[in-house]
């Protein structure tokens, strides 16, 4: 197992009112991602726990691209990974931000 | 063109959504009244399995259950929900603690019922002990809430059936709903292929193993009271069936059960396949059943299959 963290400056809040929502599974080749509205509105964290090592170069750039893309300020992801690779990666944290931009709780 | 997804109703994504493929917090969330579902011990909490990292393997933040309360067709239920792609499903310490906890709640109240989606291949090796103890504790506060008045009915149609323990707990509820691809055993077939051989049962051949353990057979068998077709919306209205076709327990109860069990025992001991069974039970071209469409099934099982209504 392998412990990553990536933490980043934002340019916009996320969108919506959840506070918190969860995608994937953990199991071969997938993820889980928990995604919590808990920071400041121009920060992003993202703690990685991963069951495949040496990664770390590929998880910064899937990160830094995603960060980019979606600007997800004041949240907090959560990552266990099976092993998944960079696209499933990319698709959980799109999905995790589409989630909790939601209304709701 | 396909419909946008906002005019469709709930119950039309629960018709369309495959209970086999759907993860345990899609299928709670398309089992139970729209937007009704609440978490106990939710992600957010973290409460992992304390012993997986040992092992250097990774951790889900729910453990692979999901327990909560809900409401279906507004009366209220305590759910839980195995995610049977996360270890095989399986009981470990803290995910056996949740569905213990959850069970000693509906006895400590007594009237709201318990549905457990299973999907499990039984106790998590790296936790064995702790697994163990969890089934027995399970065992024990399923027939505890069940004497207290609690119905618990098993929704089996996940991708990990329903093996080991969770076969064992499955065999404690008041009444199950099975579909095609939800399998209950207690031994799986690789587990009997390496203690036996392979002339004793051959885990490769697939329709052996879905006409000895898969929901048909336990639907004529009347392990399962009732046969859902495989998507979320079948086995909502399973549940809403079995909740209402479900009597009270008791010391007669358990004493009807022993005898239907020891009843199919005479009947069918000596059956070397469940074919011979479905042939014994007066079924004409028994060798056909595992191709029968859901609804053809369901007439079938509905005429010639048992029940065990009376007993359990």
């Amino acid at each position: 197992m392998e412990d990553l963290n990536f933490q980043h400056q934002v340019r916009a809040r996320a969108d919506g009112t959840r506070q918190r929502a969860i995608v994937g599974v953990v199991a071969s080749g997938n993820l889980e991602v928990l995604v919590e509205r808990s920071l400041p509105d121009a920060e992003c964290v993202v703690d990685i726990k991963t069951a495949a090592t040496g990664f770390g170069a590929v998880w910064s750039a899937v990160i830094g691209d995603f960060v980019e893309r979606y600007s997800p300020g004041g949240l907090k992801f959560s990552i266990n990974d099976g092993g998944a690779r960079p696209d499933t990666v990319s698709l959980r944290l799109a999905q995790a931000v589409r989630l909790i931009a939601e209304a709701g709780q | 063109m396909t419909a946008p997804l906002k005019d469709i109703s709930p119950a039309e994504r629960a018709r369309s959504t495959s209970f086999y493929e759907a993860s345990a917090r899609t299928r709670l969330d398309l089992l139970l009244d729209a937007g009704s579902f609440v978490e106990f011990i939710g992600p957010e909490q973290r409460e992992v399995s304390p012993h997986l990292k040992i092992f250097d393997l990774p951790e889900q933040f729910d453990d692979g259950i999901i327990v909560g309360h809900g409401r279906l067709d507004d009366s209220p239920v305590f759910v839980a929900a195995q995610e049977g792609r996360f270890m095989g499903g399986a009981f470990g310490e803290v995910h056996g603690a949740k569905l213990t906890g959850l069970l000693r709640a509906a006895r400590q109240i007594g009237s709201i019922p318990v549905l457990i989606l299973f999907d499990t291949g039984g106790v998590r090796l790296q936790e064995a002990n702790a697994g163990e103890l969890a089934i027995a504790e399970i065992m024990r506060a399923l027939m505890e809430a069940r004497s207290a008045g609690v119905k618990v009915i098993g929704l089996i149609g996940g991708r990990s059936g329903c093996y080991g323990g969770g076969g064992l707990i499955a065999g404690c509820c008041s009444a199950l709903a099975v579909s095609e691809p939800g399998r209950i055993a207690v031994s799986g077939p690789e587990v009997i292929e390496t203690n036996r051989g392979v002339e004793e049962f051959d885990s490769r051949d697939r329709a052996l193993v879905w006409r000895t353990m898969g929901g048909k057979h336990r639907r004529l068998l009347g392990a399962a009271d009732v046969f859902a077709d495989d998507n979320v919306q079948d086995f909502r209205e399973a549940a809403l069936e079995l909740l209402g076709l479900v009597g009270p327990f008791g010391l007669d109860r358990l004493r009807a059960e022993q005898r239907r069990l020891a009843d199919r025992l005479r009947s069918f001991g000596d059956c070397g396949d469940a074919v011979d069974i479905w042939t014994a039970e007066g079924i004409a071209h028994a060798e056909a059943v595992p191709e029968l469409p859901a609804d053809q099934f369901i007439a079938l099982a509905n005429r010639i299959g048992r029940t065990s209504r009376d007993a359990r």
